[in-house]
Formats: C-alpha cells, structure tokens, sequence
C-alpha cells in the first residue's frame, strides 16, 4: 500500500507559523506562554513554534515537554512503556498561559493523561491544546483551540508525522 | 517479571533501570509527588529479617507510584509459629499481591519464590542470606552515574571505571550483586578484605583482588565502597581486634586525605563510624551516603513501575524513547 503526503515540509512550516500567531493573538493581556510538547514528536513541535513565537514577540515564551506514560490509562494492559523525560521550564507553570503541543488528535487519551499529569506540576492560568493534525475519532469530549490540518480518515487508516530533528525529513503521510 | 540477580541482568536492562530512575528522581521536585501507574495495585513487604531502612524505601517507592502497601514482618506474625514459606506465599497470593519484595535471611529465597509455582506475582529480592541484594547495587551504580555524569548520564554505562569494594566480601549480599551489575557495565571492580573475608571462589569472579586497601587506593579509583563489618563477625573471629581492622582496612581520616577529589566514598549504611569509615570520609562532601539514600527510592519506583506497571512483556512503546 502508498503512504499518500497530506503536508510537505513547507505545508508545516506554514502550519506551525499560523498556529503561533494564533495562540498571540489569543493571549490576553501579559500572560506569560509555555509551550509544553508531548513526547516525542509533540516536544519537537513545541520547539518550533516557541521559536517562532519568540521571533514575533521576543522573552513572552518558553518551550519544554510533558511526558505522560506514568498517566496513561491503558497501562496495565500493554507491555511496560519507558518514560520520557520531562522538561518544564525553571519558572514553571503556576498561572502562565500553557499550550499543550502534540503531533496527531486522535482518541484524546493523550490529552486526557496530559492534563492529569499537569496538575501535578501546578496551577496554570489556562490550559490550550494545539496539534499539527486532527484526524478525528475522538473518544473522549476533548478539542484542539489550535489545528494545523483538519485530516479526515477512516479508523483503518495510519497517520504518520515526520519531523526533520527526529527522522530527517518533514512531512505528514496517510496509509491505507 | 521477577528482580532476583544482578548475575542475570543484561546491560540493556540495567541501563534502562537505571534511566527510569532518573525519570522518577526528577519527579522529586514537583509539586505533587504521587505518580499513578500502581494505582490499584498491591506491593507486600515481607521480611523475614529486619532491615528498617531497605523496607522503608520500598514502601515509599511503592507508595510514591500509587500501590497500596501491606507490611508483613516475620516477627511476632504466625511465621515464628513455624508457618514455611510457601504457606506465606500462598496467604499473599489469596490476598491478590501483585509484587512481593522479599527479604529472607536464606540464600535463594526470593528464587524460590519466584519459580515455586506458589503465587504468580512479581517477586523483587530485597536480599537473600549472603546472595545478592541487586537493588542496592542499582542505586549504587546509579549514585556513581549521576556524581560522574550530573546532567548526561541517562543511556551511559560505567565503562572503565574503577571502584574498590571493602569489607566482609564473603558474607556480603551487597557486595556480590555490586560485582555482577558493575561488571556488566564496563567496570573494573577491586575487592579488597582480609583473606578470612573473601569467599572461595572469588578467582573466578571478573575482579581484582587486593589483600591491602592502600594498593586498592594507589589505583586512583572513581569510587571506594566501604561494606558494613557486622559485629558477629568480630565475635567468630575472622579479624583480630576493631581497631586492627580499622588500622588496616578502614577508610581512616588519614587514608581518606589522601584520595583524589574526584573519588567518590560510598557506605550502604548504617555506618560504623571508626572501624570501616571514619567520620571525615563519611561526612564530607565526597561521601554519598545520604545520595545514596535518595536514590535508593529512585530506583526502586523504578524496578517497581517496571515488573508492576505493565503487562508481561517490555518494550519501548511505539519506538518512542
């Protein structure tokens, strides 16, 4: 079977470059914005769009990754997951504006243990959800604030984000 | 899954405790301590020997990860009225243990347990008669990692690196799965004890023995463990007098002074304070004692979360890492 591209390398750039000017636009008053990507991919993203961010209104942001396989809710019934690190700026997260940063929205499950493992790191002000691709089939009453692509796709299907840090090349594929 | 040895750890594994664990220390500094992976689950103490603080850094792992925590000490409990191991076993198994952390004061215990058939939980060797104790050498090869490496330790083994074990090898638990564990991590290990203290067959141990500290010191090690000298041992005669042994192989203030900077001076505790370490060497800032302490609970929720969290098997998860 074809892995067909939904988004080449410019089509990203392109995305995370809208999706930082939302998420400033968004920002009221002088709430200051974490970037928090979740591992592995989603901490990539949250890099790029911190740099971006911090190009247009330079000293508002930073950027780490919240690792959530400690919260996840299907833990017991799959082989053991090594945790990845997690990295929450020095200032942390009591009452800044945090934007949780993940590669695909799929079942929301991820989002679900995200939250939870946030709390544990304190009380941010308000809590935005920005992914590069929602493809629907949402188990649970979660939403992206922020979408690099709206994808459409049969549950059979494989969505596939590449990320020129991590795999050399960057795109977004769909497979059969 | 069971954590019997560090003999049958492979270096894979062992680095991947060892990474785990950092994971778990970094936890440390949140606001909220808990973790939710064993939530649900049940860890059993049991201990057939006293060992306060071994017992209270595997309840606190378990707790720390959420497990509910049932302490079964061998006193006053209806194994003194002669109950064996395998009924124990099989109580615990009826209650729904899922991780049993055994410490037993004979050798091959905890195996027992493990491969009897009696329960089918993980079982984790907290120490066995004079066997292995495998996770203090994880926390002590981890204390090593993390003075050696600070920030970039995570992935790293202990290649080349020197640490001099000293003390009462033959009946030390702690130093046999240290030799293990440091071996399959790449370093060199140098026993050294009075020969009424080494066990028969350490020549085929991948060591270096030494009959004097001052030739293990003269090496320059990255760290020297000093072993606790039990005083029966003193009692059976296997050295002639405290402050004979402490003259020739304790870590004395003058010995200590003349160590390198960067070597590191590790006691599993609790210390005997002037006979296998003078209070210079265990109270400066070369000492990990009380690091040791810390990473104790580290790798524990580590061993923990891994034999407990999950189904059988391990892998990485979606090639995440």
């Amino acid at each position: 079977m074809v892995a067909r591209t939904v988004l080449h390398d410019a089509d990203i750039t392109r995305a995370l470059r809208r999706i930082a000017h939302e998420v400033l636009e968004s920002r009221r008053g002088d709430g200051r914005l974490v970037f928090l990507g979740i591992p592995t991919r989603g901490a990539t993203l949250a890099e790029r769009i911190q740099r971006i961010v911090d190009e247009i209104e330079p000293g508002v942001s930073s950027a780490g990754s919240l690792d959530i396989t400690l919260y996840r809710d299907d833990l017991a019934k799959s082989p053991t997951r090594t945790p990845a690190p997690t990295r929450i700026p020095s200032e942390g997260i009591d009452d800044a504006i945090v934007v949780l940063v993940d590669d695909v929205l799929y079942s929301g499950r991820t989002i679900r243990a995200a939250l939870d493992a946030l709390v544990d790191h304190g009380r941010p002000r308000v809590v935005r959800l920005a992914v590069l691709v929602d493809r629907g089939h949402r188990e649970l009453p979660i939403r992206a604030d922020f979408v690099g692509k709206n994808l459409p796709s049969a549950t059979s299907e494989r969505v596939s984000v590449r990320l020129s840090e991590i795999d050399g090349v960057d795109e977004v594929t769909i497979e059969p | 899954m069971h954590l019997l040895s560090t003999r049958d750890l492979d270096r894979d594994t062992a680095i991947q405790i060892l990474d785990v664990a950092e994971d778990m220390a970094q936890t440390a500094d949140r606001e909220v301590r808990k973790l939710p992976p064993l939530r649900g689950k049940t860890v059993v103490n049991l201990f057939f020997e006293d060992s306060t603080r071994t017992r209270l850094s595997f309840e606190s792992a378990a707790k720390r990860l959420s497990a509910d925590v049932i302490t079964f000490s061998a006193k006053g409990s209806s194994v003194s009225k002669g109950e064996s191991l395998k009924d124990t076993a099989q109580t615990l198994a009826a209650m729904g243990a899922d991780a049993i952390v055994v410490r037993h004061h004979d050798s091959g215990a905890a195996h027992q347990l493990a491969h009897a058939g009696w329960i089918d939980a993980s079982i984790i060797n907290a120490g066995d008669g004079t066997h292995e104790h495998p996770t203090q050498a994880l926390l002590d090869a981890y204390t090593i990692r993390e003075r050696r490496f600070g920030h970039e330790a995570r992935g790293r083994d202990l290649e080349g690196m020197r640490v001099v074990i000293v003390g009462d090898i033959v009946h030390s638990r702690v130093a046999r799965s240290n030799v293990w564990l440091l071996a399959t991590l790449g370093a060199h290990v140098h026993p050294v004890a009075p020969r009424t203290l080494l066990p028969h067959g350490v020549d085929e141990w991948p060591v270096t023995v030494h009959e004097h500290l001052d030739d293990a010191l003269a090496l320059a090690p990255d760290a020297v463990m000093m072993l606790r000298i039990q005083s029966e041992r003193m009692r059976d005669a296997f050295f002639p007098t405290a402050r004979e042994y402490a003259r020739v192989w304790g870590l004395t203030a003058e010995r200590f002074a003349r160590l390198g900077p960067d070597t590191m001076v590790m006691h599993p505790g609790p210390m005997n304070r002037g006979l296998e370490i003078s209070s210079e060497a265990a109270d400066s800032d070369r000492s990990t004692v009380l690091a040791q302490v810390t990473n104790g609970v580290s790798i524990r929720m580590a061993v923990l979360y891994l034999l407990v969290a999950g189904s059988s098997t391990t892998d990485s998860g979606e090639g995440e890492r």
